[in-house]
């Protein structure tokens, strides 16, 4: 696996196990339970016991930004794993048999994937109610053709290449051949499209969160604190400004890796 | 070629400005209408839009719609600042001995906003239009014991009751509209302002009604405008946008408070914040387990973390603004006792191995009720008590939680309709279509129908105190607070005046200088 | 074309037939009964087939009959009227502005290339793609609004009170959804001219004596400006989506607002229509990027 190592990679590396260096210890460990309120430490401003200040429960909130980094991740993670999965199967299948099935599974694809994803994202919140479980299925069922579309692609390219023909000369039955001899192979083109797949995850986990729709309260999640902070944002600017920094290094960390790889950066 | 490309883009945004903006050149109407008159325009921001319908007869469900059509409705009688029920529409009115008969004397002079003057016709077809006497389907859920509306000469009207109810008066401020008239088809009242006119999630404009009977209006025009963002409310009195919000909170108003220009007036909801619990079915069917809820959440500490210390702690369904109906030592049945919380939860079988698990459900926009319910989990948290919040939309809570009763726990507020001791506690008798939590208590049945039935009115309140307490007994709900009602309003906007009910009253607001 | 607008105008009007919930129940609030919302149900034409109601919907879509709200019972035009202007004119508004930022700056970029505002940017361009939206209108919220008094935060001018004090509210929305954007289609442009400035007809262009930027301006940029003009055509769809949510967070009164109220008051029909105009919004725009690339480069045919 070639990856070309220049300097969005190493930003992007360099950016992105910070953060999930972050989001680990975060698991295990935080400075304050983020849930715990204290009437006493309402709206504190940053000082040296809390860096980034306390909230109006007076929850910590450097704790809360590390606490929601790590569900934004999480909700993005299992998006991501749900779009790649489908994908996988569908774009497999498609591609490899092709047909007419693939037609109209691709027409339906190409339908959605043209759709602005927010809108698609509130018409399914709609219809599943919001929440934390519902937020990943919605946006997990979205990102599923633009999966589709890579793999379809790269398995249509890779079935007419020489080391198919002898797996199928070996006897190889179709299953075998597609998830064992050329899943394999198109893992190189795939990783770009799953690096930008989090990093328009995490922007849409923010935004539906933001508008109340994504995770619920207590949970801290960035899109979920920013609607909060946005109330407070001239007695405590630095809350909305740390947890909008969080969301933006994550997004560049995932851009600039996707970058490096030789995805395009932006387009879904 | 650039040019080329210019006049193309230039195609294209013009399609696309053509499409999306076709047959929409009539824009919010009602701008600019009046100019500045004395007492000024006002631009009050309201959170949540009003109903679908402004009939005043079918919306009176929504509190958010009845505060603001206070202004433009009335009926025979309406209440004052005190808590008192003043005649409006009618000038004064009369009971039998059986308090199944009330007669009402037209006030002369009422003028309707399209000019015509008051008759009784338009008394007796209001009446009977709200208590359905026609259709046998009470539009008005309070009027249904009403048995016939007649005029007795053309200005005194007589209503006969088909059981005696020592109450009704206080229900006969529904409004009074023209005679044959569909609110549907324009929105006439008698109150102090007329309306003007409407946009869906925009704004409600309404006009001083210069015929108007009592002490006129004292701003020329009032703006509503729809802000449902509780944050972009506190943006807009900031910059001035807006001239008065009412029902902010605590944290908005320590926002606020760093803007010397503004006024800031403390009041109360006027109504029940609880954590309504689903009597009805498991886990709530245990009174062990309310009562464990009961202990563990402490009223003051949510009322200091939620609310910065502002609102009043409730221990039944009822608020002090109700006065002598208001029973203070219920306040502290439960006194937080997280023991004694974890012995009644092992008692009913949870324990850490088996922790109880439920879900409250609370509607996203209203921000006190979702701040309570954040606190209610981390004090829930203590005893081992794992509690879920999920957020709903309006339209969502009603179906599924108020009609459907499918749910575990629900944290809102009940406020009272009229003002009455039944407004609150009528809903708690067991086969009443409002006991949307399922309670059922023989006793409580026999205490509400002993106080409704007689017509003395000490036994009465003292009937309704005993409801109060069977509710507190039984640990129907864990009841919280009255939520502290903040008006904000700009530095030159004077005489806002709060009423022991949920309603806004404008005619009194003005801008100073 | 048509037929996927079909399929989508289905697919929308079919999703909201199985939403958990009953639109009678919050029209009827807490006087609901189960006679009353039976009665309201028939009133509405709830209780009939769903294929029958889909026809009976479309055809009053098309004949311009957009069906009446249920929320507000007023027809579904008079509930948008003003708001889809709104909407409108923020979303060309940042459309004008991606257009107007990115076109000179990534051909501005690449006439100089490695240069310090070339480096400049590119670095601050990462960042800027990384920003969201609604973040950014956070942002200067307080530092234009609150801090600076640039604009009157919540004070939306209607375009009938002053047609160039909507424009100015509009502007810091407008600017918040843009500069993402603007910044995903500079960097295309910059690296669609580099590339192009590889091939040959590049070299015998140099050959002739043309300086660089005659270069680019002659020969490259006809080329490079394809798979940007297609990306900007297909913005546009993104932009009414994101502007959704910027609405929220400057209060604009737009479709945003009220599609996320309809949504959540299950007001079917004003929803049906917000998503059906934007699905014909993504399509009418990608139809658009084919006509607009074949008149630019008449090699390609329309398929």
């Amino acid at each position: 696996m070639k990856i070309k190592h220049n300097k969005n990679f190493t930003a992007g590396a360099v950016i992105t196990a910070f953060m999930l260096t972050v989001i680990l210890i975060g698991m295990v460990w935080t400075p304050y339970d983020p849930n715990a309120m204290s009437g006493k430490e309402k709206m504190l401003s940053p000082c040296l016991a809390h860096p980034l200040g306390t909230d109006n429960f007076g929850r910590d909130i450097l704790s809360r930004v590390v606490e929601g980094a790590g569900a934004t991740f999480i909700i993005a993670a299992a998006t991501v794993a749900i779009g790649l999965v489908a994908g996988l199967v569908i774009g497999g299948l498609t591609g490899y048999y092709g047909g007419w099935l693939d037609e109209v599974v691709m027409r339906f694809n190409d339908a959605i994937a043209a759709f602005p994803s927010i809108l698609l994202a509130l018409v399914l919140i709609a219809l599943f109610g919001s929440g934390k479980y519902n937020i990943i299925l919605a946006l997990g069922l979205l990102f599923i053709p633009s999966f589709a579309r890579v793999v379809r692609a790269e398995v249509a390219r890779q079935k007419s290449l020489d080391y198919v023909a002898g797996a199928k000369l070996m006897g190889a039955g179709d299953m075998r051949i597609l998830f064992l001899h050329i899943l394999p192979n198109i893992v190189p083109v795939l990783l770009p499209s799953v690096a930008i797949g989090f990093n328009n995850a995490v922007l849409a986990e923010a935004s539906m969160s933001y508008l109340s729709v994504g995770v619920q309260p207590p949970d801290a999640s960035l899109g979920r604190m920013l609607n909060e902070a946005q109330g407070y944002l001239l007695t405590a600017p630095w809350y909305a400004l740390s947890t909008g920094v969080a969301i933006i290094l994550l997004v560049l960390g995932f851009g600039l890796l996707s970058e490096g790889m030789g995805g395009k950066y932006g387009a879904a | 070629m650039t040019k080329r490309i210019l006049t193309l883009a230039l195609a294209v945004v013009m399609t696309a400005a053509l499409f999306i903006g076709g047959g929409q050149s009539a824009l919010a109407a009602g701008t600019g209408s009046t100019g500045d008159a004395a007492g000024g325009a006002i631009t009050v921001g309201i959170a949540s839009d009003l109903d679908s319908s402004l009939d005043p007869h079918v919306s009176s469900s929504l509190a958010g719609t009845r505060e603001v059509l206070f202004n433009i409705y009335e009926g025979l009688t309406k209440p004052d600042t005190q808590g008192n029920l003043v005649p409006a529409v009618a000038e004064s009115y009369a009971v039998n001995d059986t308090a199944d008969e009330y007669t009402f004397t037209l006030r002369e002079g009422v003028r309707f906003h399209n000019g015509q003057e008051v008759t009784v016709g338009d008394i007796v077809y209001s009446l009977t239009r709200a208590a359905g006497l026609e259709t046998g389907e009470p539009l008005v859920a309070t009027l249904a014991g009403v048995a016939s509306v007649e005029a007795v000469d053309d200005r005194t009207v007589v209503v006969t009751l088909s059981a005696p109810d020592a109450e009704f008066i206080a229900y006969t401020t529904v409004a009074i509209i023209p005679e044959g008239s569909d609110p549907a088809d324009g929105i006439v009242g008698t109150g102090p302002f007329k309306f003007v006119s409407r946009s869906p999630q925009g704004n409600i404009v309404m006009e001083r009604f210069d015929e108007y009977w009592g002490e006129p209006a004292k701003c020329a025009k009032v703006t509503f405008e729809v802000i449902e963002d509780g944050q972009t409310m506190v943006m807009s009195l900031r910059s001035g946008a807006i001239d008065l919000a009412a029902h902010l909170e605590a944290s908005q108003v320590a926002e606020l408070k760093a803007a010397a220009d503004l006024n800031v007036l403390e009041g109360n909801m006027n109504l029940v914040q609880a954590l309504y619990l689903n009597n009805a079915r498991p886990p709530f069917d245990d009174a062990r387990v309310r009562q464990a809820l009961c202990y563990a959440v402490d009223k003051q500490t949510v009322i200091d973390l939620a609310g910065d210390g502002h609102g009043t702690p409730l221990g039944s369904s009822m608020y002090p603004a109700f006065g002598k109906y208001f029973d203070d030592s219920l306040t502290n049945r439960y006194e937080s006792d997280l023991d004694k919380a974890r012995d009644l939860l092992a008692e009913a079988g949870y324990g850490p191995d088996d922790p109880l698990r439920f879900t409250i459900a609370v509607v996203s926009a209203y921000t006190p009720h979702v701040n309570t319910a954040q606190v209610i989990v981390e004090l829930l948290r203590q005893v081992g008590v794992e509690a879920e919040i999920r957020q709903m939309e309006n339209a969502a809570w009603y179906s599924d939680v108020y009609q459907g009763r499918d749910f575990d726990a629900t944290i809102t507020g009940m406020d009272a309709s009229t003002l009455t001791a039944s407004a609150l506690l009528a809903r708690f008798v067991s086969d009443n279509p409002k006991n949307f939590i399922g309670f059922d208590s023989a006793d409580y049945d026999a205490a509400y129908a002993a106080a409704v039935g007689t017509t003395d009115d000490a036994e009465q309140t003292a009937k309704f105190k005993e409801c109060e307490a069977i509710l507190a007994e039984d640990a129907a709900n864990v009841y919280i607070q009255d939520l502290a009602d903040f008006v904000v309003t700009q530095a030159d906007i004077e005489g806002y005046q709060f009423y022991p009910l949920y309603v806004m009253d404008l005619s009194t607001v003005y801008r100073a200088g | 074309m048509l037929i996927t607008l079909l399929l989508i105008s289905l697919l929308a009007f079919l999703a909201f037939q199985i939403v958990p919930g009953d639109p009678t129940t919050k029209l009827l609030g807490s006087e609901y009964s189960p006679e009353r919302a039976a009665s309201l149900r028939e009133e509405m034409g709830l209780d009939r087939n769903v294929l029958v109601r889909y026809v009976d919907w479309l055809t009053g879509f098309i004949t311009g009959d957009l069906g009446v709200s249920y929320s507000y019972g007023m027809g579904v035009d008079q509930v948008m009227e003003g708001k889809g202007a709104v909407t409108a004119a923020l979303s060309l508004l940042a459309w004008v502005l991606v257009i107007a930022i990115s076109l000179p700056l990534g051909v501005a970029l690449a006439r100089w290339q490695g240069g310090r505002l070339d480096r400049a940017c590119v670095a601050m361009n990462q960042v800027f793609m990384a920003i969201p939206p609604f973040f950014l209108g956070i942002l200067f919220t307080y530092v234009f609004g609150l801090v600076l008094k640039l604009f009157v935060p919540g004070g939306f001018i209607s375009p009938q009170q002053s047609f160039w004090g909507f424009l100015g509210y509009l502007t810091f929305p407008a600017l918040a959804i843009a500069i993402p954007k603007a910044a995903m289609v500079t960097k295309l442009l910059r690296s669609s001219i580099l590339n192009q400035m590889g091939e040959d007809y590049v070299r015998t262009a140099y050959s002739r004596g043309n300086s660089r930027w005659g270069v680019i301006r002659g020969h490259v940029l006809r080329n490079a400006i394809l798979p940007v003009v297609t990306f900007v055509a297909m913005t546009l769809a993104d932009i009414v989506a994101g502007s959704i949510i910027v609405e929220q967070v400057f209060a604009l009164p737009g479709l945003g607002r009220l599609l996320l109220a309809s949504i959540g008051n299950r007001d079917y029909p004003v929803v049906q229509c917000i998503v059906v105009i934007i699905a014909f919004i993504v399509v009418f725009m990608n139809y658009l990027a084919d006509v607009v690339t074949q008149y630019i480069d008449p090699r390609v045919r329309l398929a």
